[in-house]
C-alpha cells in the first residue's frame, strides 16, 4: 500500500525517528488539529482502547505541556515537556520526557503546505542511541497489543466464516 | 545479547552508508574481500574493519570457502530492525488516519459557517 500520502518513518543516524505525513488540508487546519486540546484528543490515540484523559497544551514558548492517556484495562500512560519555539502554522520545538523513561528528547515538528496539502515532518532526537532504541521497542509492545486487538477481531470473523450451519 | 542490545548493534551497523552499501551488494550474493572493496575503491583493511562491525551486529556471516572467505548476508537482525520501525509506524499511522477523517469533518463544517453564517459550527 503505497499512497501519495503514505507515512514515512525512518531512523537516520544514531538518535533520531523521523516521520513524515501529508495532509489533504491547508497547513493552518493540521496546526489547529495539532495544537487545540479539543482537537487532539480525538486523533492522537494510539492504538484502540487508549483514551487521552489530559491534554494541556503549551500556547507560548517556556509553557510547559502534558498529555496522559488511560486504557479501558486500567493501564496510563503519560508524557509532557517544555516548549522552545514556537511559529504558528510552521515551526514547533519542544522537549519531551515520556513516563517511565530516563531522559529528554527533543522533538520539532514543520508545518509545510504545497497545492492545497500539507506535509508535516516531526523529528524526535534522543540523547543515545540506547534511549532512541528503547522508545521504538515500546512501540513495538504497544503494537503488539493492538494486532492482538486485530487479530481477535479477524478470529471473531472467521470463526463465523468458518461455521456453516450443517 | 539481549534483543535490545541487538537491536543496538543492528542500528549502530547500518548508520554508516558505506556498510549500508555492502550490505545491499551482499544481497545479491555472497563475495571476498576483494570483492568487496573494488566497487568501493577503499583498502582491504578498511573494508575488513566495516565487515568486522557487520558481523558483530549478526548482519554478515563467513561462508565455508577457506580459500576465498566469502561474506553473505544474514537477513534476520534486518528483518528485526525494520520490523520495529514498521509496528512504530502502524501505531502512528492509526493516528493520521483519525486526523485524515477529522481534517474532513473540521473543512466541511467550515465551508457550511461560510455558507450560512449563523448556523452549523458554534464558537
Amino acid at each position: 500500500m503505497n499512497t501519495p500520502n503514505a507515512l514515512q518513518v525512518s531512523a537516520p543516524g544514531d538518535r533520531e525517528i523521523v516521520m513524515t505525513r501529508v495532509f489533504d488540508a491547508p497547513r493552518h487546519l493540521v496546526f489547529e488539529a495539532f495544537s487545540k486540546p479539543e482537537l487532539l484528543k480525538r486523533w492522537l490515540l494510539g492504538p484502540p482502547g487508549w483514551e487521552m484523559v489530559v491534554c494541556q497544551v503549551a500556547n507560548k514558548i517556556g509553557d510547559s505541556w502534558r498529555y496522559e492517556w488511560r486504557h479501558t484495562d486500567g493501564r496510563q500512560f503519560g508524557t509532557g515537556g517544555v516548549c522552545r519555539e514556537l511559529v504558528p502554522n510552521a515551526r514547533v520545538v519542544f522537549t519531551e520526557n515520556m513516563d517511565g523513561y530516563p531522559s529528554e528528547s527533543v522533538v520539532t515538528t514543520t508545518f509545510t503546505e504545497q497545492d492545497g496539502k500539507t506535509t508535516v515532518t516531526m523529528t524526535q532526537s534522543f540523547p543515545s542511541r540506547e534511549i532512541r532504541d528503547m522508545v521504538l521497542k515500546s512501540g513495538q509492545d504497544r503494537g503488539v497489543a493492538m494486532s492482538y486487538d486485530r487479530l481477535a477481531e479477524l478470529l471473531k470473523g472467521h470463526a463465523r466464516a468458518a461455521n456453516p450451519p450443517l | 545479547m539481549t534483543p535490545s542490545h541487538r537491536l543496538d548493534a543492528t542500528f549502530a551497523a547500518l548508520a554508516d552508508p558505506t556498510r549500508r552499501a555492502i550490505l545491499a551488494r551482499l544481497a545479491d550474493g555472497e563475495a571476498s574481500v576483494n570483492e568487496l572493496a573494488r566497487p568501493f575503491s577503499m583498502t582491504q583493511p578498511a573494508v575488513s574493519k566495516h565487515l568486522k562491525v557487520l558481523e558483530r551486529a549478526g548482519l554478515v556471516s563467513r561462508g565455508r570457502d577457506a580459500q576465498r572467505r566469502p561474506r553473505r548476508l544474514v537477513a534476520r537482525p534486518l528483518a528485526e530492525a525494520t520490523g520495529w520501525l514498521e509496528r512504530y509506524r502502524r501505531i502512528w499511522e492509526g493516528n493520521f488516519l483519525r486526523l485524515d477523517g477529522l481534517l474532513v469533518e473540521i473543512k466541511a463544517a467550515r465551508t457550511r459557517t461560510k455558507r450560512n453564517p449563523g448556523k452549523g459550527e458554534s464558537r
